[in-house]
């Protein structure tokens, strides 16, 4: 096995071993009943937001595009699921949760998915940062659709409308307007976010290490250089992109449905620079990374509620420091000079801990 | 004769039959390359104006010419990264008139860069099965679930980039970083990169920019071992005029947009526009 291979390899196993051990650990502390409400609320949502990081570095960290509205792709996602879901248990009262559940991830994952090709066919076929300009735009779009969507059920029926005025006598409402989806049955479960990473991870690792990822970063480096070896640029900018899409659909669906309603406004512009967030400090290109940033900085507003008033300028100062303590070569060489003998462990051929890299 | 054999008797830089080592070029009548009152404007300033140049199977073919000549430029239409205002390429006899950059290399036309375009936060071997994209294939489902074609697929894109990276003797820094990568391995690794797309004809900007004269001559005889055993064409960019008088069968000099001097090596050095071109015109008595 070459040393690139190896290096990759121990990567892989190292954030899937990071997550199912965390998984291990979680469930073990839910049976033990050593886990605090707040924090058990928040495990749904912390797999999601993983999913979504995961996601999002596909398209910034390996792509090379920016996408502003990633979010918006989660509120599809979210709307989609509670739509699906509800809609089955009133239509063919499906009381077995999991089959519910797997529906309607599967089914906000494909809308999302639908969406993305939309927006992908125009914008990628451009040079520069158009995507980032129309992400934005479709973000706030879809809140401001959401936002005037009517749902209901009826009959076994869907009922859709912009105006609540169409939608016929005696529907079962699924989503109202600007109150949002309503009246969801939470299904959503710890195993099911913690499956859904898996997945997620299988995808991002198993497609950057495969001819497609390869051309996808190929395209990040030097869009005339890929273009110049017979790398088809819109394809494989469209793949990522797309993927990344159906993913969010999926981690929206799984968010959605881990509440009893989902309103537009938590979909907002913010939520995608909050995602981008996650992508930049675990770093561009480093999936274990978004893993790990997706987690801490979930965790650390609720763990900040004690500061009250200060909570968002603590939540900034921290995120601050943590991005320079990370970036700074000083501090990443004391770190590697830590970590150092742990790494020598798993390399070939044992090797002095040098000063660290200063790249 | 044809008109079309006529006009590419006129344009041929080695003459026909040539004495050249490889004769199977004389024998078939569609060259490699062929360009045709080839030119591009850029508002008004015309870069390259009625560029005409045929090359033959197997052979290497010098573009030469002052700084801002128009040598990049051409590279740039013959890869079809700009659109030519006016005139054709033709590539094995077909017009690559409307073509995208990724279909001209489907056609079999690959190329290094003057300034090195590597994909520098990959490996010297991911680099190559870059290369390998069109050659060694498999969806993106294949590689996503890990299915016997994915493995049985990398095996066969691997042992080809070693075999590949082999010609420079590369083999041992496929792991590396590209980006850090001295510069003349830089440049072997772009060349290495094109041979892996199975070209017809290999375009080479400034090969050994950056190299030092050792390096040169080890370059010079690769790429003419390059040449044996891929059976390409090659033209290339070069200021290091040992490189070019040395490996290159046919010249074209280039002097503001237009050719001045087309010949062998001998011709275009005795030639007295190529030394106006390069040295100013003689003062008059």
């Amino acid at each position: 096995m070459t040393k690139a291979k190896r290096r990759r390899l121990i990567y892989n196993l190292v954030t899937f071993a990071l997550v199912i051990i965390a998984y291990i650990v979680l469930q073990n502390m839910i049976g033990a009943k050593a886990i605090s409400r707040s924090l058990k609320g928040l495990l749904v949502p912390i797999c999601a937001w993983i999913i979504m990081a995961v996601s999002l570095n596909l398209v910034i960290g390996f792509s090379g595009e920016l996408s502003l509205g990633h979010a918006g792709f989660m509120s599809i996602g979210a709307y989609t699921g509670a739509i699906v879901s509800g809609w089955l248990l009133a239509a063919f009262d499906m009381q077995d949760t999991t089959l519910r559940l797997i529906l309607a991830i599967v089914a906000g994952g494909i809308i999302a998915g639908i969406f993305g090709v939309l927006i992908g066919i125009p914008v990628l076929r451009l040079r520069g940062d158009y995507l980032a300009i129309v992400t934005l735009a479709f973000g706030e779009i879809i809140r401001n659709l959401v936002n005037v969507l009517y749902v209901g059920t009826a009959d076994g029926k869907l009922h859709f409308s912009f105006l609540n005025k169409k939608l016929p006598e005696g529907v079962t409402m699924l989503v109202d307007g600007a109150k949002g989806a309503v009246k969801i049955k939470p299904i959503s479960t710890f195993t099911a976010g913690f499956i859904l990473i898996l997945i997620t991870l299988v995808i991002v690792l198993n497609l950057v290490n495969s001819r497609a990822g390869r051309a996808i970063q190929a395209t990040r480096d030097n869009r005339i250089a890929a273009e110049s070896m017979g790398v088809s640029v819109t394809k494989y900018k469209m793949m990522a992109f797309v993927t990344a899409a159906v993913l969010a659909g999926m981690a929206g669906a799984l968010y959605g449905l881990n509440s009893s309603t989902v309103v537009p406004t938590q979909f907002t512009f913010n939520q995608s620079i909050n995602v981008l967030v996650f992508v930049v400090l675990g770093g561009l290109g480093n999936v274990l990374g978004s893993v790990i940033s997706a987690t801490f900085l979930t965790v650390l507003p609720e763990v900040l509620r004690e500061f009250a008033d200060f909570r968002m300028l603590v939540y900034a100062v921290v995120l601050i420091l943590v991005m320079i303590f990370t970036n700074n070569p000083l501090i990443r060489s004391f770190i590697n000079r830590l970590f150092g003998p742990v790494k020598s462990l798993f390399r070939g051929k044992p090797k002095s801990v040098s000063g660290g890299d200063l790249q | 004769m044809t008109e079309a054999k006529k006009r590419r008797s006129d344009t041929r830089m080695v003459p026909v039959p040539s004495h050249s080592i490889v004769p199977e070029r004389d024998v078939d009548d569609i060259p490699v390359l062929e360009t045709r009152h080839l030119g591009i404007e850029f508002g008004g300033l015309k870069a390259v104006d009625d560029f005409n140049l045929t090359i033959g199977k197997t052979e290497i073919a010098g573009l030469i010419g002052p700084n801002g000549a128009g040598k990049t430029t051409v590279f740039n239409l013959l890869t079809k990264v700009y659109e030519p205002t006016t005139g054709a390429v033709l590539i094995n006899g077909q017009d690559l008139h409307g073509m995208s950059i990724v279909q001209a290399s489907r056609l079999g036309i690959a190329r290094t860069f003057q300034n090195i375009r590597l994909f520098d936060k990959m490996t010297v071997e991911e680099n190559v099965r870059i290369g390998l994209h069109n050659q060694i294939k498999y969806d993106m489902i294949t590689g996503i679930l890990r299915l016997p074609r994915y493995w049985k697929q990398e095996k066969r894109q691997h042992e080809r980039a070693m075999e590949l990276l082999d010609i420079f003797g590369m083999q041992d820094l496929a792991d590396e970083v590209s980006g850090s990568l001295p510069y003349g391995a830089q440049r072997r690794l772009e060349i290495v990169r094109a041979l892996a797309t199975e070209p017809k004809l290999l375009l080479l900007d400034e090969p050994a920019a950056g190299m030092n004269p050792h390096e040169t001559e080890e370059l010079m005889e690769n790429i003419a071992k390059i040449r044996d055993r891929f059976g390409i064409a090659i033209l290339l960019i070069e200021h290091d005029m040992s490189l070019v008088m040395g490996v290159c069968e046919g010249i074209c000099v280039l002097n503001f947009g237009r050719i001045i001097a087309k010949g062998t090596a001998d011709e275009i050095q005795a030639n007295p526009d190529v030394i106006e071109a390069y040295l100013g015109k003689k003062k008059e008595g």
